[in-house]
């Protein structure tokens, strides 16, 4: 799947469900998706999401799904984020589509992408406090939002 | 919205006097979150110059609701509901898609009459989403006529759905496992005497709009935007189609027995607005066929599959068998639990690819639910389509991106 030079970027490879997953040194992610957008055909990135494993460690995966239509393939890409230091590399530069996907990321797990041209909260105020999708988020409660009312 | 307001202040503030009178003054419109265009709560910040639209800025979340949250609280029954409420003029392609993507996790094959049921339903579920389109766009642009036509074949259509559900819009009928309920009794008179008269409704919905001067000028040539940046952005669906791009999840990874049967993808190449139209139109058509073909060929057999470990047993059953009492009441205090693994599943709903990830950790509660919905990919695309383009094409152009805000926002 990946060139020579990059080999050593795949973590772990798995293939269950008839659904390939690749893990991803998350230093590596960018140079990753570049080789597989311009060599592999994956023009298309479906979303990225990610998965809270809390109380695990590293606590974070950011998922990635890309499709391609030359070859009618699809491929999942996984990093691990851990939980003291939540960042990593935006792909916004390879496909422009990531960048409400990572907001919404941003805005819901707290994971922040370095390099990305807007990063703030998409669905949530903007001056909300905490990360929703994250297991330690509560799921009853309410909070007022509005600080200037 | 500090950011945003910094943003306005920044607009409004003086600028010096332009060499050229009335040039490179630019005036930021807010549009929305209340317009009656945007079909929802959508506020996009358009910065004017001119008449011309230099730069927009969707603004979404005034309709999060928290439906990916809710899903890790609920069992994985109770996920079907919340299905139903994300895209919610297509909420049998949503139940289809949670349904498949969790039978995928517990490897679990339906039988081919739950699969042909699903194709049928999903495939009148294309047409009564197109109808709401094709109505309230023709609405905005000024043909209110339409509307009213749309929207009379769209209440035979809630009226099948009610006949299966009992619900008319929040149907939660495709469940993991195959259907809610036994289809009813005469169901086939019902759909069969809808899907018959059906294709001559479209040719009314054509004649009313093909050749009418007002569409076809404000339609044609209006809303381009190139395929590389709809690939680029995630746009999908008939936007994509109507640009030339053969992506139709149903023909390229057929799912539920898409395979068996005979339609064509409607694909154009002029890629404006009246190209999208012509290709929901044809979606129409080819939706009835395949609803024809289901009618015909419908597999006798069982409406659910044979998996009491997830399936609520027969009531009679219930009474008399202890075995069935157990598993009735396990399910239902507890649940039907779902073996740890990932799942990926993509689907064709009305509005472009849908994709639902789920993700077990082997209990009885999803671990994570994630939706790929198409409006949140299509809205993506809506400043490069309108940037550089006149402020009145806006609600043409928007209108046919034919998105849901409950799709948006989730």
């Amino acid at each position: 799947m990946l060139s020579e030079q990059l080999q050593d970027a795949i973590v772990e490879s798995g293939d269950r469900l008839g659904e390939q997953t690749l893990y991803i040194a998350p230093s590596r992610i960018v140079d990753v998706c570049r080789f597989l957008k311009d060599e592999r055909s994956f023009v298309r990135l479906s979303s990225v999401t990610a998965v809270d494993w809390f109380p695990a460690e590293p606590r974070f995966e950011v998922v990635y799904h890309l499709h391609s239509l030359e070859r009618n393939d699809r491929l999942r890409l996984k990093c691990r984020v851990s939980a003291e230091n939540p960042e990593i590399d935006s792909v916004t530069g390879v496909w422009r589509g990531a960048n409400w996907y990572e907001r919404e990321v941003f805005d819901m797990f707290g994971i922040g992408f370095r390099g990305h041209p807007n990063l703030k909260r998409i669905l949530m105020p903007e001056d909300w406090d905490g990360n929703p999708l994250r297991k330690d988020y509560p799921i009853h409660g309410y909070k007022y939002s509005y600080q200037s009312e | 919205m500090k950011a945003l307001e910094e943003h306005v202040a920044s607009m409004l503030a003086p600028e010096p006097a332009p060499a050229e009178p009335g040039k490179g003054r630019h005036m930021v419109l807010n549009m929305g979150p209340q317009h009656p265009s945007t079909h929802g709560v959508l506020r996009v910040l358009i910065e004017l110059e001119g008449e011309t639209v230099r730069k927009a800025a969707p603004d979404i979340g005034y309709l999060h609701t928290g439906i990916e949250k809710q899903f890790e609280a609920g069992t994985w029954l109770q996920g079907v509901v919340l299905t139903d409420r994300v895209d919610y003029l297509a909420n049998l392609s949503n139940n289809l898609v949670y349904a498949l993507a969790v039978e995928k996790l517990m490897q679990l094959e339906m039988p081919a009459r739950v699969q042909w049921m699903r194709v049928m339903l999903a495939e009148l579920q294309r047409i009564e989403s197109h109808l709401v389109w094709l109505g309230t766009h023709a609405l905005d642009i000024g043909a209110m006529s339409v509307f009213f036509y749309c929207f009379r074949e769209r209440e035979e259509i809630l009226r099948i759905k009610e006949m299966f559900s009992g619900q008319r819009m929040m149907t939660s009928y495709i469940r993991p496992g195959g259907l809610a309920l036994e289809p009813p009794r005469g169901w086939e008179k019902r759909v069969g005497k809808f899907i018959r008269d059906f294709p001559d409704k479209v040719d009314e919905y054509d004649d009313l709009l093909e050749r009418n001067p007002v569409w076809l000028e404000r339609t044609k040539g209006v809303g381009f935007i190139s395929v590389e940046d709809m690939l680029d952005l995630g746009v999908t669906g008939p936007m994509l189609r109507a640009a030339g791009v053969k992506l139709d999840v149903r023909k390229n990874t057929p799912y539920s027995s898409y395979e068996k049967f005979d339609f064509e993808m409607a694909v154009r190449t002029e890629n404006d607005v009246f190209a999208r139209y012509r290709v929901r139109l044809q979606e129409m058509r080819e939706s009835a066929k395949i609803v024809t073909q289901a009618l015909e060929g419908m597999p006798e057999g069982p409406w659910q599959a044979d998996a009491p470990k997830m399936l609520l047993p027969d009531r009679e059953k219930m009474k008399t068998q202890m075995e069935a009492l157990i598993y009735h009441f396990k399910l239902v205090t507890e649940g039907y639990r779902v073996p740890a693994g990932e799942a990926y599943q993509a689907i064709e709903s009305p509005r472009g690819e849908i994709a639902y990830y789920v993700v077990s950790n082997g209990t009885s509660h999803p671990y994570r639910v994630h939706m790929r919905t198409p409006s949140f990919g299509n809205l993506q695309g809506l400043g490069p389509m309108i940037e550089g383009t006149l402020i009145a094409d806006t609600i043409a152009a928007m209108g046919s991106m034919d998105f849901v805000l409950g799709d948006v926002d989730r």
